[in-house]
């Protein structure tokens, strides 16, 4: 029989207010085995940890049971004060009669019965607790990053520069992610490449630091510490050792019509390409979709040009197992496809244009030379209109109900930029609201309307009729009262953005959990941001939510703290709460093993004492525990109940069943 | 039970610890009211919870036995609530096919930022539960309360 | 037939093939056929009988056989097949310790169904293709086979032997069955009547076990009514309805596992149908998750031990159609 100790905490007025603490203390000293009750205004304070770690001396207690909040809250603490008292943290039991029962129950009578009851399973779970030690498992000291974008590359950078091993994956035949794709960034308008391509070279130069380009994660099995992770790397075609970068082949290749994607489409490239200059890694990869080779077998120009015979028409996907202690998700943004947003004409004149797409327009390495020209025409467009919040802030189902939070400060840039570079344009802005919350984001926004006369217009665009090489934007101006009608030459829109489509299958494989927008959700909105809620899965990035480049960097290197902190232990404490076959009634059947998906169950084959001084050979399960996370599947899936749950065992669970019932 | 006194049904609700556990307390923290019926009892997962559990409980008298687990795919153990989904789904059929009444099961899913839909759940449940009054097919009678 | 599973149990054991046969014994009345293992020619000769009422499944049987030295034999039915091929599935047979005769079989009958023809006072039985000779008492009776075969081989699912090493008579296929019919009659009741049925069937329940002890996926170690881990554990039957939580979690237990072979019925002192319960579960899977039949295959996961991220919610079971 179990000496226990029942603790009632009042928690100040918070459970004190709706339950009769000093009641329900009474009534549960009644319970069998329960040899000291008390109630306190403060049980988690120093001073009733104190009591409670007397009591434990005092009355030679063998289980508590403390009736406060959720076990959320306080369970570690309390185990803690046990522990200190030299009583097994895990025999330890909490009655949530706070958000369970007094702040959900305005009737006192009301909340000190179902406290009592509350108490009472507890009691009787206590009374068939044991007492439980965490085991240990070794971390692998080696981090994958997923997403070579500015996020990605910060974190690796960051965690290699701790002198951990650190693997970047990134889709694309490059690293960098969108910020190459930028022209100047706000508020201070350094130009982009400047800034990035230097952190690009640095990865690729970083001993530490691996890079699987044109790569994506296959799958992910194992858990925090121990995860064993497959990656694809896609075949390019080209042997990244031997190419040396020239970019012969990709002036060579004789198919020419290749839209390319690194300036949105809005000009063309090879089959065979390097995205852009400073690449990296600077190597050529061929685009399966368009190579007249790997369709037809018919050219073979690039092969025959290349000095250095890197070209492999016959190379195949390659799968790589790696194993890693930690992973973190920076598979950044895009922005939404705007086929729902045919008003503003974006299918129907190729001068209506996305923000990303201007951003190439304006870039020196872009399709014009950095020249401001319009698509349809290429001539120098002299009015232009900016369209904030397309898909953004979203109501009707179209786009995001979001503010893509980003838009408003590159929006303020363009028009700056414009209007600095090409004075004679009228540059119209049309918004909902201007958001600048950022260090010196206001004065940036202040700038481009105050020093560089664009005209910022509250209001929406109703309305883009491309007519007579024009752009006819009817818009409301909110405060003026007014309907305007600007003839325009270009049209910008400002696009909301979203997670890239990778992110949502990607979460599934490392059971992350997502937000109804499909960005990755935190472990704590406000105290664990860089975390998600699965251990050992880390967030950079916009994959969590909208960010600018500082937000980002700033979160990457704040993921790479968290991994660098995992990484350094050599050892993570294992859950005690851990599946356990009884030997002697494990039919051997394989039921647990199916459905654990920790892979944490093996078989053996033992010898057991048969009948007449027979042995018998039987088969039995034995669960690994360090592997085992302590779900419970398995011990529902087996018939003979061979299995069990530390701490959460059949019988535990089944004598709180008959407190509540009784 | 006087014919006045409203019939007040015991109802054990099983929530995993990771999403509707968190999902209760965050109902309590919103002081979000739901009836004192229903009493909590925490599993590590939803897939934890053992058929027997349920029979056990309405053995003892429990007059409705509801599980809330974490959102199919949000799974704090990945798979866990896939294997509980058909588990329950094939229990709760059986009971059906004994003639236990349909309403007296039910499985939601819960995440830990739904303390809404924990106590609008729960307010709905208690209120079905109550209008079937007392379970009287799989109760034990060695152990009813009378 | 008869003659020949006989003989070829006979051979096995005499030509060296294998140490001991499992098979079919007299018991003190012709048609109480019971499970026994045979180790000699001469137990074979004076015990040994496969006949219409060699119902009894002894794939179960393997399990302990194929741990002793040597090599054994088992004669196995259609039915009895998939549940060997289940066992094996759940790694409890070891199949190189294992000869399996395959019998090609047309029915195994039911002397309750015999009787209730109005044959008191049976002396034999006797098979002639679709006839059967009742020997009484009284004099001698005709009934047509048909009529007097078990519930199970009534709505017989398959004649198809999964795995055999040698075969008896000709192979058979797996057939459409009309088997899950009194399920649906028991589905479009009311719950009131459900019931009803189900507090007249179980309240007859004396908790013998000997659907437990017969059923081949009851096979545990130890069974989990027997442990006291399990917090279940117990064997008195004091309130007549506390067999629901035996019945239902045996049942579960068996979901996914139990191949329909009917011995739980077969044997039951009470004659409660409890291959309902399990054929509800069978018939829900097939509805629910895709037709699945254990002990078909090797590679199939079972039902219960996989999952699809679009399966449908339980509270299906409130939408389903049926009374409510």
């Amino acid at each position: 029989m179990q000496r226990i100790g029942v603790f009632v905490c009042w928690c100040g007025s918070n459970i004190a207010a709706t339950v009769d603490v000093e009641k329900v203390s009474q009534v549960l000293a009644q319970e069998p085995g329960v040899v000291f009750s008390t109630n306190y205004q403060y049980m988690c304070s120093q001073a009733g940890q104190e009591m409670i770690q007397e009591s434990i001396h005092k009355y030679n207690l063998t289980g508590v049971v403390i009736c406060s909040c959720s076990p959320r809250m306080h369970e570690a603490t309390f185990r803690k004060t046990c522990e200190k008292a030299g009583l097994n943290g895990h025999m330890v039991e909490i009655a949530n009669i706070r958000e369970q029962c007094s702040w959900i129950h305005k009737d006192k009578d009301v909340g000190t019965e179902k406290a009592v009851v509350l108490g009472r399973a507890a009691i009787a779970k206590v009374h068939l607790n044991a007492p439980l030690t965490a085991g240990q498992s070794p971390v692998k000291k080696r981090a994958l990053v997923i997403g070579g974008g500015i996020a990605g590359i910060q974190t690796a950078l960051d965690i290699a520069d701790a002198g951990f091993d650190v693997d970047i994956v990134e889709k694309q035949p490059t690293i960098g992610g969108k910020m190459t794709q930028i022209d100047k960034t706000f508020p201070t308008l350094d130009c982009a490449a400047c800034i990035l391509t230097p952190k690009m070279v640095d990865a690729a130069q970083n001993e530490k630091i691996h890079i699987y380009s044109y790569a994506e994660v296959e799958s992910v099995k194992g858990f925090v510490g121990n995860f064993n992770v497959t990656i694809k790397k896609k075949a390019r075609y080209v042997d990244e050792t031997k190419c040396t970068g020239c970019g012969l082949c990709t002036e060579k290749c004789p198919q020419k019509k290749v839209p390319n994607a690194f300036n949105l489409g809005l000009d063309n490239r090879r089959a065979i390409y390097i995205p852009f200059a400073q690449a990296v890694p600077k190597v050529a990869t061929i685009d399966a979709d368009y190579c007249t080779m790997l369709k037809s077998g018919k050219c073979g120009v690039c092969s025959k040009v290349c000095t250095a015979g890197a070209i492999d028409y016959k190379q195949k996907d390659e799968l790589i197992e790696q194993e890693y202690g930690a992973i973190v998700v920076a598979t950044g943004f895009n922005p939404i496809k705007l086929d729902k947003y045919d008003e503003f004409a974006y299918s129907q004149s190729p001068d209506v244009v996305t923000s990303l797409e201007f951003e190439r327009l304006m870039n020196a390495a872009g399709p014009t030379g950095g020249t401001l020209l319009r698509p349809s025409d290429g001539t120098h467009p002299h009015t232009i209109v900016f369209v904030q919040c397309v898909g953004s802030r979203c109501d009707d189902g179209r786009g995001k109900s979001y503010c893509s939070k980003i838009c408003c400060m590159y929006t303020a840039k363009h028009a700056m930029l414009c209007r600095e570079k090409y004075p004679d344009t009228d540059v119209y802005v049309f918004y909902i609201d201007v958001r600048t919350p950022g260090k010196n984001f206001d004065e940036f926004y202040r700038r481009a309307v105050e020093e560089y006369g664009v005209h910022y217009v509250k209001g929406m665009v109703g309305k883009v009729v491309p007519q007579d090489g024009k752009l006819k934007v009817q818009a409301s101006d909110l405060l003026g009262d007014r309907q305007l009608h600007i003839d325009a030459d270009m049209v910008v829109l400002a696009a909301a953005i979203e997670p890239d489509e990778t992110a949502r299958p990607l979460a599934t494989k490392l059971t992350a959990s997502m937000d109804t927008n499909d960005f990755f959700t935190e472990a704590h909105p406000k105290l664990r941001p860089v975390e998600s809620p699965t251990a050992g899965i880390f967030l950079s990035g916009a994959c969590q939510g909208p960010k600018d480049i500082p937000e980002t960097v700033a979160q990457a290197s704040a993921a790479a703290a968290k991994v660098i902190g995992l990484l350094c232990k050599d050892s993570l404490t294992c859950n005690p709460c851990t599946a356990q076959p009884d030997e002697l009634m494990c039919n051997g059947c394989s039921s647990c093993e199916k459905v654990c998906p920790y892979g944490a169950i093996t078989y053996a084959d033992k010898e057991f004492r048969g009948p007449n001084r027979t042995t018998l050979i039987r088969r039995m399960a034995q669960v690994n525990p360090a592997v085992c996370q302590g779900c419970g599947a398995c011990t529902v899936a087996c018939p003979s109940g061979a299995m069990d749950l530390k701490g959460f065992s059949n019988k535990q669970i089944m004598a709180e069943v008959d407190a509540i019932c009784r | 039970m006087s014919v006045n006194e409203q019939f007040q049904p015991t109802i054990v609700a099983f929530c995993c610890n990771w999403c509707s556990y968190a999902g209760a307390d965050l109902s309590g923290t919103n002081r979000l009211q739901y009836p004192a019926n229903v009493k909590i009892i925490r599993i590590p997962c939803s897939c934890r919870l053992n058929p027997m559990f349920i029979l056990r409980a309405f053995q003892r008298g429990a007059d409705g036995v509801i599980l809330c687990g974490c959102h199919p795919g949000d799974c704090h153990y990945t798979t866990g609530n896939y294997y509980a989904r058909r588990r329950m789904t094939l229990l709760f059929s059986m009971l059906d096919f004994m003639g236990i009444e349909r309403g007296r099961t039910r499985v939601e899913w819960v995440s830990a930022a739904e303390g809404a839909k924990f106590a609008a759940t729960m307010n709905e449940f208690v209120e079905t539960i109550t209008k079937l009054g007392p379970n009287r097919r799989l109760e034990d009678l060695r152990c009813s309360k009378e | 037939m008869q003659q020949r599973v006989k003989e070829k149990a006979l051979e096995l054991l005499r030509n060296g093939t294998v140490d001991r046969v499992i098979g079919w014994k007299t018991g003190e009345f012709f048609y109480d056929l019971t499970p026994a293992v045979f180790e000699t020619a001469e137990e074979i000769e004076k015990d040994f009988v496969f006949s219409g009422f060699s119902g009894a499944n002894l794939s179960k049987y393997a399990i302990a056989q194929s741990r002793a030295a040597g090599k054994t034999a088992i004669f196995l039915k259609p039915c009895d097949s998939y549940s060997f091929q289940q066992l094996l599935k759940e790694h409890r047979i070891l199949r190189e310790n294992i000869y399996i005769v395959g019998i090609a079989c047309e029915g195994m009958l039911d002397m309750e169904k015999i009787r209730a023809a109005g044959c008191e006072g049976v002396v034999s039985v006797k098979e002639n293709g679709e006839e059967l000779i009742v020997e009484t008492l009284y004099g001698d009776r005709t009934l047509s086979r048909k009529d007097c075969l078990l519930e199970r081989c009534a709505v017989c699912k398959s004649k198809k032997v999964v795995i055999f090493d040698e075969m008896l008579g000709e192979q058979g296929d797996e057939q459409e069955t009309a088997r899950f019919d009194r399920v649906a009659e028991l589905e479009a009741m009311t719950p009131e009547e459900r019931f009803a049925f189900w507090r007249g069937e179980l309240s007859r329940c004396i908790r013998c076990n000997a659907c437990r002890n017969v059923c081949p996926a009851c096979s545990c170690e130890k069974c989990v009514f027997d442990n006291d881990k399990s917090g279940v554990r117990n064997k008195a039957a004091a309130d007549p309805f506390e067999e629901n939580l035996f019945h239902i979690i045996r049942a579960f237990h068996v979901a996914g596992r139990c191949t329909d072979c009917g011995e739980c019925s077969r044997v039951c002192p009470q004659n409660i149908p409890l291959h309902l319960l399990n054929r509800k579960f069978i018939k829900d899977i097939n509805e629910l998750y895709g037709t699945y039949q254990a002990g078909a295959d090797m590679e199939t996961k079972s039902p219960l031990t996989d999952f699809t991220t679009d399966d449908c919610e339980p509270s299906i079971v409130h939408e389903r159609g049926g009374v409510k």
